[in-house]
């Protein structure tokens, strides 16, 4: 056990807690309502929207996953920056809006907007399922970070004695969401980042130092890793797979309920343009540590004796963890993995926050309980969001890590389905809802379907177009399957005279 | 307080520029030219993170006017 570390370590996480706590008395409001406890009031500025947004998307699985995924797969690992790069110019056009017409008509989902804008509550119910089932296994991956890096502090994490601390770590997230709601994840947030930052910036600066340079470290990797393998006889290999991956995931990243639950909380439609502008800052710290894989990799920490026990144990995801123990001081360790440890709790709250919203509002006010007063609802948020927890906790206990890592990657592919009726509602009222929810159970079924060939390994399906093999993201070809059959629908319900054309929203509720 | 412009033909390219620099992987995934030997694959990509901020901040003084609240 690392003793200097370990100390610095429960340090920082025992004053997050106490923020934790303390911040439901943060510019308080009237805490019986749902969009006081589940969206903060919608008052936060600027800076806390850039921090908990920041800390929201780039959760502490990325930190230890990215680097992981380059480490070991070179090149394509790197599709985590253009995604992140194509996120930000994505929702500039998209989300302000969906901002403004949920102010007004108190929406505290994506679904609530998708009940009102096309007057169906089982279509708005088919989005809040596939968000909630898309973001369980995202809180279960949370946990992995918090394991990796017990793990680096030297405690075993096998067996029920192993998962003791990580049980502690979410007993402490439950508390402190219940208590504090969102406002709980948006102070602690700050500190994490600050933390990340410090721990980022050090290794980016002494790492290379150390390891000669940039130079060095790309002349350390072997050249087939270092880029994408040339199209081999019409078959387009990564070179197509790569951009679709990272255009589908940006697409399905505003989509999660955790991204709609932290733009809902912000103050305004511009508080949001200027985050927009400002939110790469988070990319560009990504891209670093991206290239952390490759220091790993040239480092040859794989290999050393003191780190190949966890090597075998983490594989590749303890490259950064790795990083950290073989080039720093203890009490340094010790900070870049509460970064890691006290980063999971931000997203992972969140995301608890945003299943619980989604539940009351659109499963069980939508068809329980539908008179239930605000004060109800929220009670039944904050217990909802200790059983979506509780779920993740007893999801990673008891199940194989790759399970939570395959469905997380599935999860992203049944998200991208609710587009259609989410973005297009947003810009359009042309689409009918039946035909939005025959789109969304195909585009589910052939994603599922084709996830399955490949044993839910990997995202890609190569379609075979005469002699051309295109290899893309499964999430966006189904995603493609999902607008023709919405399209084909809605014409055909139309002249059928079957639409319907309920609309709780006029066009003027959307200009802000 | 005057709203917000709605986005426009030319806010729409702007956009979309960083977008297609991203991901046009033929002509960014080779080796060369190299900048304090990172590859150019990589260090493309990288500068467009920044320079994707640069474009939206445009499009944000296009369509915000100057003084708006929030």
């Amino acid at each position: 056990m690392n003793l200097v570390a370990t100390i610095v370590f429960v340090a920082l996480f025992v004053a997050i807690t106490v923020l934790g706590f303390v911040s439901a008395h943060w510019r308080k409001g009237d805490m019986s309502h749902l969009h006081e406890w589940g969206l903060g009031g919608r008052r936060f500025g600027s800076w806390i929207t850039w921090f908990l947004i920041g800390g929201d998307l780039y959760t502490a699985y990325t930190f230890v996953a990215v680097p992981a995924l380059v480490f070991g797969a070179g090149a394509l690992g790197f599709f985590a920056l253009p995604y992140t790069v194509l996120v930000y110019p994505l929702v500039f056009a998209i989300l302000p809006r969906l901002w403004v017409v949920a102010k007004k008509h108190n929406y505290i989902t994506a679904s609530d907007f998708v009940a009102g804008r096309y007057g169906s509550p089982a279509l708005a119910m088919a989005i809040a399922v596939t968000g909630i089932v898309a973001t369980m296994p995202y809180i279960a991956l949370q946990l992995v970070g918090i394991q990796v890096v017990i793990g680096g502090l030297g405690f075993s994490t096998q067996g029920l004695m192993g998962d003791l601390p990580l049980i502690i770590a979410f007993v402490i997230l439950a508390a402190f969401t219940y208590t504090s709601g969102l406002r709980a994840p948006a102070s602690i947030a700050v500190v994490k980042d600050l933390l990340v930052y410090i721990t980022v910036i050090a290794l980016i600066v002494v790492v290379p130092y150390k390891l000669g340079g940039f130079g060095n470290i790309f002349a350390a990797i072997p050249k087939e890793k270092l880029l994408l393998p040339p199209p081999k006889g019409g078959n387009l290999g990564l070179q197509s797979f790569y951009p679709t991956l990272a255009f589908g995931s940006a697409l399905a990243l505003m989509l999660y309920p955790h991204a709609t639950t932290a733009v809902l909380s912000a103050k305004g439609p511009n508080t949001l343009r200027r985050n927009w502008v400002f939110l790469p800052a988070y990319s560009f710290m990504l891209g670093l540590i991206a290239l952390l894989g490759y220091m790993a990799y040239a480092a040859g920490i794989a290999k050393l004796p003191d780190l190949a026990p966890y090597f075998k144990q983490y594989g590749p995801q303890f490259a950064m963890p790795g990083l950290l123990l073989h080039f720093f001081p203890s009490w340094f360790v010790g900070l870049g993995f509460a970064a890691v440890a006290i980063g999971a709790l931000v997203p992972a709250a969140i995301m608890s926050i945003a299943a619980a919203n989604l539940f009351t509002r659109n499963i069980y006010k939508a068809y329980v309980n539908p008179n239930c007063s605000p004060a109800k609802e929220t009670e039944m948020a904050k217990l909802i969001s200790l059983l979506v927890k509780f779920g993740a906790l007893l999801f990673i206990v008891f199940l194989p890590l790759t399970y939570a890592i395959q469905l997380q990657l599935l999860g992203g592919i049944l998200i991208l389905q609710t587009l259609p009726a989410i973005v297009s509602g947003i810009y359009t009222r042309w689409f009918d809802a039946k035909a939005l929810l025959l789109g969304w159970a195909a585009g589910l079924i052939w994603g599922i379907w084709a996830a399955s060939l490949n044993g839910f390994k990997t995202s890609g399906y190569a379609l075979h177009l005469g002699t051309m093999v295109i290899p893309a993201y499964i999430g966006l070809y189904a995603l493609i399957l999902n607008f023709v059959v919405a399209i084909v629908a809605t014409v055909a319900l139309r002249l059928l005279g079957m639409a319907n054309d309920q609309d709780a929203t006029a066009a003027a509720d959307y200009a802000g | 307080m005057s709203k917000p412009k709605p986005l426009g033909l030319l806010e729409f390219v702007l956009l979309a520029i960083p977008c297609v620099a991203v991901l046009a992987v033929p002509f960014f995934n080779t080796l060369e030219p190299s900048v304090f030997g990172i590859p150019f694959f990589y260090w493309w990509q990288l500068i467009w993170v920044p320079l994707s901020g640069v474009f939206i901040a445009i499009v944000f003084k296009l369509v915000v006017p100057a003084g708006s609240g929030d």
